[in-house]
């Protein structure tokens, strides 16, 4: 690991402040799962790690009418302990999985949306794109694990995020702040519903409220990133709309049993009138470069009774644009199938097919 | 540089519902924004919370008792304890989150001290295998249900199974073994380390 410096804020304003510095070039550390990773790989070299645990404003799970706001200090086991674990039973899927009380005790959904991808050409190095001598290491090499959608471009490597899926199935948006010099016009474009919108200030407080789905991006140059966050943005809060009778779930495909990354997932939410879908949103995790909205297939599936055969074809239709690359064809089989069972354990049927 | 453990944590960001909570943003902003007219002082305040990149003293309360050590920001709780601390308990496996060999609790918490800083445990109640006496219930269980072959895992296998079984009283087989997924043991002891947590959470968990 190189040498850095380090900070434990206590504030919002400190927090930013701190991440501002050195041109940007920081790093925010909560449950540091995957930042240690990446420091001691030096795929990363912050010349300051800022420690956000201590930043009492972006703690806690606090329910309102019309949804839950979730701190980017929140760990995944305060979650799963939570009453609105009930309601959100999509996310409570992902932590399932993770089965590694050492990474639910101290990991967060925030920093989890802020993985970088697993990609074995980046983390050794090769850059996001993986190219060497102007050729993709990705295309020629060993892609098993790599993109089956999304992947026409020089980016070909998957979206790293478990909790993205069904974050985004559930309309989730983040909270994104950073520091800027004062006298900015102060934008705040996309706030949750009801929300008044922060008027005009001379702040060096710049807040946004993004939808997720839009949060994460495929690079097509090497100094582009997988998200929307420039140097000394931060993630402060996820807010989830209020569940009411939505049914969500999220199926991961899982090559062992137990620490892993899923090689396919789906989460789905759902709105059921008598057995009928009024309405669906699906999104599928590792498959491509961003996590991928299956727009048609949900579409789709509106009005439909949602029985096995009726989720088995969803599944094809969200995975039917697929490019599997040379080593990665089983993986088309793998979302389809995630995407058949996500829909069938929203309405409690998966056990019927198993 | 402050002791960081001397520090106290304003609680004002507790407790307050939504609207608040955009009206408080708002309210940061504004602060912010005044603070603006004394930035100097802002950021003398968010200066003194920077350690340097220099090895620097610090204290860890380890077991119940604090020493004190000279570490760069850049080492690793499980480093600082194995080769200031001469606590060789938790073992260096994988160094990646997924063996579990390097397991410690820190406040409670149980955590892999690979990807643990040892700047971040200031101020926080570091607990090892070596504070656990011999006839600690898990301990006990170990030799009872003869859940090890080489031992290497075992001090990491013990803290997780502490603090699962702690945490988890009347937990089921399929929970004990989803619990303890987060570390590997190559000799295959598994049968062992389950029979031993099952006994531990039919009792209660301790």
């Amino acid at each position: 690991m190189r040498s850095f410096e380090y900070a434990r804020p206590e504030t919002e304003g400190e927090a930013l402040e701190l991440l501002s510095e050195h041109g940007g070039n920081t790093a925010v550390l909560a449950g540091g799962t995957d930042l240690m990773n990446l420091l001691k790989r030096d795929v990363i070299q912050p010349d300051r790690v800022v420690d956000i645990k201590n930043v009492s404003s972006w703690r806690g799970i606090k329910r309102h009418e019309d949804g839950v706001l979730i701190g980017a200090n929140v760990t995944l086991d305060e979650i799963n302990e939570h009453a609105i674990s009930a309601d959100y039973r999509s996310l409570i899927d992902v932590i399932d999985g993770i089965r590694a009380i050492q990474i639910t005790a101290h990991g967060t959904v925030a920093g989890d949306l802020c993985q970088l991808p697993h990609c074995w050409y980046f983390r050794n190095g090769y850059g996001l794109l993986a190219m060497k001598d102007g050729e993709s290491l990705v295309a020629t090499g060993d892609n098993r694990y790599h993109a089956i959608l999304g992947n026409s471009g020089p980016a070909k490597f998957v979206s790293a995020s478990r909790f993205a899926p069904p974050a985004i199935a559930w309309d989730a948006k983040v909270r994104i702040v950073t520091r800027r010099p004062a006298n900015v016009e102060h934008v705040s474009n996309v706030l949750p519903a009801n929300a008044k919108k922060t008027e005009h200030v001379e702040n060096v407080l710049h807040e946004e409220w993004l939808p997720l789905e839009y949060f994460f991006l495929t690079p097509k140059t090497n100094g582009q990133g997988v998200t929307v966050l420039k140097p000394g943005q931060v993630i402060t809060h996820l807010w989830l709309p209020a569940a009411s009778d939505t049914r969500s779930a999220t199926y991961e495909v899982l090559e062992l049993n137990g620490l892993d990354q899923p090689q396919a997932s789906a989460a789905c939410c759902l709105g059921l009138d008598g057995g009928i879908v009024r309405h669906a949103k699906i999104v599928l995790g590792h498959v491509a470069p961003t996590p991928w909205i299956a727009h048609e297939a949900a579409k789709w599936l509106v009005g439909q009774q949602l029985t096995s055969d009726i989720a088995e074809t969803a599944g094809r239709m969200a995975v039917s644009k697929a490019t599997p690359l040379s080593h990665n064809d089983y993986k088309v089989q793998m979302a389809q199938t995630a995407v058949k069972r996500a829909l069938l354990k929203a309405t409690n049927q998966l056990g019927e097919v198993l | 540089m402050r002791d960081l453990r001397d520090e106290t944590i304003p609680q004002n960001g507790s407790g307050v519902n939504r609207r608040d909570f955009l009206r408080g943003s708002g309210a940061a902003v504004a602060v912010t924004a005044l603070a603006t007219s004394e930035q100097g002082a802002v950021a003398q305040d968010a200066k003194k919370s920077v350690r340097t990149a220099e090895p620097q003293d610090i204290t860890l309360n380890v077991n119940g008792k604090d020493h004190k050590v000279k570490v760069e920001n850049r080492v690793t709780l499980l480093d600082t304890l194995r080769d200031d601390l001469n606590l060789t308990g938790c073992k260096d496996v994988c160094d990646t989150t997924n063996c579990g060999a390097c397991t410690v609790l820190i406040d409670g918490k149980v955590t892999y001290a690979c990807t643990r800083l040892a700047v971040e445990c200031v101020g926080k109640k570091v607990v090892t295998v070596e504070s656990l006496a011999a006839n600690d219930p898990v301990v006990a269980g170990f030799v009872k249900h003869d859940a090890l072959q080489c031992g290497f895992c075992t001090p990491g296998f013990v803290m997780a199974t502490k603090a699962f079984c702690d945490k988890n009283p009347g937990a089921t087989l399929d929970q004990v073994r989803k619990g303890l997924g987060g570390n590997i043991c190559r000799c295959g002891t598994y049968v062992g380390i389950t029979a031993c947590a099952m006994e531990l959470v039919k009792k209660g968990g301790k």
